[in-house]
């Protein structure tokens, strides 16, 4: 049995039955009813059209548990009463399963969930693996995220801003267990901009496929962070940083800036450059200040801070800093940075500790202590050393 | 999304508001408060936010390396030990509001005279594994 295949399948299925009126939760238990049966049937009798087969057979279980359910007497009653809407050719059912599972009401991490679970397929197990978490937790929270969702209606188009951040969250959280879910990421924000004709969809792929290229180059034989400029540009992957400035380019062209847009013409000016000494700050710095004014994050103002230092030399990089709030995570370790490469090492291994203490994961905090401990060897050796 | 540890202290916490030992309470008084603590977790495993919690023993020892072929040295239980964990919770939420936010519930747990304990409860963040875009 081709479980690829199925799991592709899957979502659009689960789809159809909630276009149709299904209760989000139902659908799902009917959906998985029809999986096990395929999986019993197909190997002696493959359909001719799976995703047909499957909509058949999980929508028949639907609504066999709807009318076996008698405390749910009045749903089948609705069913009943309402006409199933035929086939409607215009509307994507998987693209309106991508609103519902980013739909406002629900938290961060419920959207995540349900949409890993719901337009992913992935099963709880994989879910809960990636993050860490307790099988049971993470079926409360998609069954809490269901239940949140259930009354919502399809009759407004969603906010395609929401899924992106949704998907954002997803490729962030990196990899972890058996599931990569950068990867996912990567796959379910194909699938959005073949649905999706928006620019900013085609912007965050590109930024996933920017980033996600240089990931073999991103961490030492020892599991250690290694920052852009010390990576090997020979393990990037060209020709997923060739797909995404074409597709970087195709968005720009729509002349409809966003952030994630220009996001990734940052990701794309490093990926550019043949060496780290190469890199064209100077154009960095330019969509940094994009970046600010579409965003007016200050985070965004910390990293133009860096850039502005390389284009214009680490006092204009020191200054860019003094106006960017001191409370920052990563504030004090690019004050550390600009410090030594302004000749100040002793500022500069001094902030490089204190930034370790406030670093926010291990690979960082194990990186920053290297930066101090490789500039104190340098002070203790003394001059001649 | 972010994992954070609620501890509890059996030492080594500020004092707590309403600040009478355990073994003073009434009986019901106990249970209300163990009833409490279960309620409070059972309430996180339904959002989806549990991710594990367990209770200490007092007792303690330390125990560290004494040279090649030496038995590991132990020592204590030290009556003196300034920080002395009685529990952990670990919770998985949105972000740190939701953890500070929680937290204030537990350390609401009913005490003496069934009003509220004020416990104070330290949360940490765990650290975590570093986002993929960075720069």
């Amino acid at each position: 049995m081709n479980e690829v295949l199925l799991r592709s399948l899957t979502p659009g299925v689960l789809a159809v039955l909630v276009r149709r009126g299904a209760d989000f939760a139902a659908a799902g238990a009917a959906v998985q009813d029809a999986l096990v049966e395929a999986v019993r049937v197909w190997p002696d009798d493959p359909p001719r059209d799976a995703k047909g087969w499957l909509v058949t057979v999980a929508w028949r279980r639907f609504l066999d548990a709807t009318r076996a359910d008698a405390s749910r007497r009045r749903r089948e009653d609705l069913v009943d009463r309402e006409p199933t809407p035929g086939p409607a050719p215009a509307a994507d059912d998987t693209l309106q399963l991508y609103f519902l599972c980013a739909h406002p009401s629900l938290t961060p991490s419920s959207a995540v969930a349900l949409t890993l679970r719901a337009v992913g397929g992935l099963s709880t197990r994989q879910i809960a693996q990636a993050y860490l978490v307790p099988e049971a937790t993470m079926a409360q929270r998609i069954s809490r995220a269901k239940r949140t969702v259930s009354g919502v209606r399809f009759d407004q188009p969603g906010d395609v801003a929401t899924v992106l951040r949704v998907l954002y969250l997803v490729f962030n959280e990196g990899y972890s267990g058996d599931v990569d879910l950068a990867a996912e990421a990567i796959r379910l924000t194909r699938q959005l901009a073949a649905r999706v004709d928006h620019p900013e969809v085609a912007g965050l792929l590109a930024l996933m496929l920017l980033h996600h290229a240089r990931r073999a180059a991103r961490t030492a034989a020892d599991g250690g962070l290694v920052p852009l400029a010390g990576q090997d540009r020979g393990r990037w992957d060209t020709r997923m940083i060739a797909e995404g400035v074409a597709v970087l380019q195709g968005a720009l062209a729509r002349d409809r800036l966003g952030e994630f847009q220009a996001q990734a013409a940052i990701a794309a000016l490093h990926a550019d450059a043949p060496t780290a000494g190469e890199t064209d700050w100077p154009q960095i710095v330019e969509w940094y200040d994009e970046l600010a004014r579409l965003t007016d994050s200050p985070v965004v103002r910390l990293n133009r801070a860096v850039a502005v230092g390389e284009a214009d030399g680490p006092r204009a990089g020191l200054a860019a800093l003094a106006a960017v709030d001191g409370t920052l995570p990563r504030h004090t370790a690019v004050a550390a940075y600009l410090h030594e490469r302004d000749g100040d090492p002793a500022t500069a291994a001094r902030l490089y500790a204190e930034a370790a203490l406030k670093a926010p994961n291990l690979a960082e905090r194990d990186h920053l202590t290297r930066q101090a401990a490789r500039i104190n060897a340098r002070l203790n050796a003394g001059p001649s050393g | 999304m972010a994992k954070y540890l609620l501890l509890k202290h059996y030492r080594g916490a500020p004092a707590a508001v309403n600040d009478v030992p355990m073994d003073r309470w009434t009986q019901d008084e106990i249970s209300d408060h163990v009833q409490y603590m279960n309620d409070f977790a059972a309430r996180l495993e339904k959002t989806g936010e549990f991710v594990d919690g367990q209770a200490l023993a007092p007792e303690g020892a330390w125990v560290r390396y004494d040279g090649e072929g030496r038995p590991p040295v132990t020592d204590g239980p030290f009556a003196e030990t300034k920080d002395l964990i009685a529990g952990w919770m670990v919770i998985d939420v949105d972000g740190y509001e939701r953890a500070v936010e929680l937290a204030g519930e537990l350390s609401a747990a009913p005490g003496a005279g069934g009003k509220p304990i004020h416990e104070w409860l330290e949360v940490r963040p765990f650290l975590s594994a570093p986002p993929t875009i960075t720069e």
